[in-house]
């Protein structure tokens, strides 16, 4: 879809901005450039669109060489993102959005139209089409600039670190919403950040930059964390890559045991007969309500009278991944994660060690994959052999199952709340 | 206290006397003489001034020079260049049109060039990143953007001209100046604070007419920032 071919920029002082670069860009997915600052990250993003031209090499997208079209012409067929959304502020959110289609020539009231879909498309309210981009917090504004990139339906979207100008909590509900749209629309997205998670947990393909513009390791996002190509590689995903691509193991696939579960109406001497130092309490329909201290139970009466510690909270079967299952563990009184099904009811739970004794087993099945080139080769091999890979399990919203577990209502708060 | 309220009277008086309103020397013959001057002035200074404030602007190339050749204009005296010009042209009203373009230029051209330079970066890698041709950047993004500090320049170029057009009444031309001069040779200082009046309301109301346009003309988007500035 977009290629590299031996491309290089140098600057007349001297500086090499990006050195040798080869790389294809598959379409319809997400690929992640990612590096410290100085890497060459940005300007390769930038010269797909013509924004920067290369000294060597050529850029093709669909084959075409992209110097063969005229510059304005090549850039209205691709949806740029910039860091602080870029907006127009004499326009209207609506004539900004509506601006690559009036660019076009679609006539005002067509432009106008897509321009208020966009903004539906993107999560914002049509009272705001009339305001202008000053009366818009950040995160608004970056709505506002993917959804004027999306003007004319480019298949291809340029986002050069597009959501590191806001807040933490912002950020994270932007790249939820930019997957939920992104699985609706397939565009060829060629996405920069300098930071590692987010190129983790957006990206279908990662290419690493090191300084002096040179392309480090292309791969996905498992691979990289389970097989960085050098030291640069490995310390730049960080120290904690082993716990983070626990994100990557579905936690269907982990084993539980029955635990000592007792429902609410349950007599003291129940639990006490268990001989358990903590007793998970369930409601009638098995769903999870606390943990009771056998230390702390009263003489007499049921469950139902005395004060529960908190769950810290539960994992899915559906969608969650290993990451939430050992964060559960360690966050629950009882050291047990708790397992929970698509109905929210208790399907098992699990301990630290055991948790990690059966993730180790994923760990050593990876380490045997061949050097696998695609996505689809990696999950498959993977999937033989215990827990599956499963892309898009860092984001609880990307699989279809978590939505059906969402649908059921139970729980949904606590499920998961540890992953990232 | 007494000797202004004896100068309104004066001024008043002045200006209600039905002669001033007739024939060659009457407030609307010189008014409108004052205005041709003015706005002949304005106009080319206002070629002037945005076409190289826009170039320079649009392009960064030549700021250094920009800069240079506005402050450098905005030693000249006026007066001084209206003898000068007089000396090498003649009697007539190129040297008073000169002087007052020469005068206008460097607000117009500082104003418009600043303006287009100060444009969000952001915004115009957008407009660039989006497929807009080098024009249309212009005069889709930077223009409107910069229009507030053009206006600004626009404005303090049309009173400084308004004001200072009464120097054509110096080599023997019409205009508002000519009751100051004639006032102050014939020691007639009714007719000298009178000509002052009417030319003190003309600044008035072009300030007063940049105000409209203002409003009428600049993205409300832009205002919460030029307010500030």
């Amino acid at each position: 879809m977009i290629r590299f071919d031996a491309v290089s920029k140098n600057y007349p002082n001297g500086t090499t901005a990006v050195d040798g670069l080869s790389l294809e860009l598959a379409e319809g997915g997400i690929t992640v450039l990612v590096g410290p600052s100085g890497c060459g990250k940005t300007t390769t993003l930038r010269m797909v669109n013509r924004m920067v031209e290369p000294t060597a090499g050529t850029v093709s997208l669909r084959g075409q060489d992209i110097r063969e079209v005229a510059a304005p012409e090549l850039r209205r067929g691709i949806g740029y993102v910039i860091q602080h959304a870029g907006l127009f502020p004499h326009r209207t959110i609506l004539d900004n959005v509506a601006t690559v289609p009036l660019l076009l020539g679609w006539g005002k009231k067509k432009a106008r139209a897509r321009a208020a879909e966009l903004l539906e498309l993107v999560g914002l309210p049509a009272t705001m089409a009339k305001r202008y981009p000053y009366q818009l917090s950040g995160g608004q504004q970056q709505r506002v600039g993917v959804a004027r990139a999306l003007g004319a339906d480019p298949p291809v979207l340029l986002m050069d670190e597009p959501f590191s100008a806001v807040d933490p909590i912002v950020r994270g509900e932007l790249q939820a919403e930019f997957l939920r749209l992104q699985k609706e629309l397939h565009k060829t997205i060629v996405f920069v950040t300098h930071d590692i998670d987010e190129a983790i947990k957006l990206g279908d393909n990662i290419a690493v930059f090191r300084t002096g513009g040179k392309l480090a390791q292309f791969d996905t996002p498992e691979r990289l964390l389970a097989h960085p190509a050098d030291d640069f590689v490995a310390d730049f995903v960080g120290q904690d890559r082993g716990i983070r691509r626990l994100s990557f193991v579905q936690a269907a696939g982990l084993p539980l045991r029955e635990g000592p579960a007792l429902p609410v109406t349950a007599s003291v001497a129940e639990a006490r007969a268990l001989d358990e130092p903590w007793v998970l309490v369930v409601d009638d329909a098995r769903r999870p309500l606390g943990w009771a201290e056998a230390a702390g139970l009263a003489d007499a009466g049921t469950l139902a009278d005395i004060p529960l510690a908190p769950l810290g909270h539960t994992f899915s079967l559906v969608g969650d991944s290993a990451r939430a299952a050992l964060d559960a563990a360690l966050l629950s009184p009882s050291r047990l994660a708790v397992g929970v099904d698509a109905q929210g009811a208790v399907a098992g739970v699990a301990d630290a060690y055991e948790l990690s004794a059966a993730i180790a087993g994923t760990g050593g099945s990876l380490g045997a994959a061949p050097e696998a080139a695609g996505v689809a080769g990696v999950a498959e091999t993977a999937e033989a052999a215990g827990p599956q890979l499963v892309k898009g399990a860092a984001d609880p919203a990307d699989a279809e199952d978590a939505e059906d577990a969402d649908g059921s209502g139970s729980n949904t708060g606590k499920t998961g709340g540890g992953d990232r | 206290m007494n000797d202004l309220l004896n100068q309104i009277r004066l001024v008043g008086d002045w200006l209600t006397s039905s002669q001033q309103w007739h024939g060659d020397d009457g407030i609307p013959h010189r008014l409108a003489e004052h205005l041709t001057y003015s706005g002949l002035s304005l106009l080319f200074a206002t070629l002037i001034g945005l076409a190289f404030g826009l170039l320079v602007g649009h392009t960064g190339r030549g700021a250094f020079a920009v800069a240079s050749v506005a402050n450098l204009a905005r030693a000249i005296p006026t007066f001084g260049l209206v003898v000068l010009v007089v000396t090498l042209a003649g009697l007539s009203t190129t040297p008073v049109l000169v002087a007052l373009v020469a005068l206008a230029v460097p607000p117009i051209l500082i104003n418009t060039f600043e303006g287009v330079r100060g444009v969000d970066p952001d915004a115009r890698d957008a407009a660039k990143g989006m497929g807009m041709t080098g024009w249309e950047v212009l005069l889709k993004v930077e223009v409107p953007m910069a229009l507030p500090l053009i206006l600004l320049g626009l404005r303090v170029a049309a009173i400084q001209v308004v004001a200072t057009a009464t120097v054509a009444a110096y080599p023997g031309l019409g205009g508002l100046g000519r009751f100051i001069v004639d006032g102050l040779s014939r020691n007639d200082y009714e007719l000298v604070i009178g000509g002052s009046a009417v030319v003190v309301a003309l600044a008035l109301v072009v300030q007063a007419v940049f105000t409209a346009l203002r409003r009428a003309i600049v993205s409300p988007g832009l205002r919460p920032a030029a307010t500030k500035s």
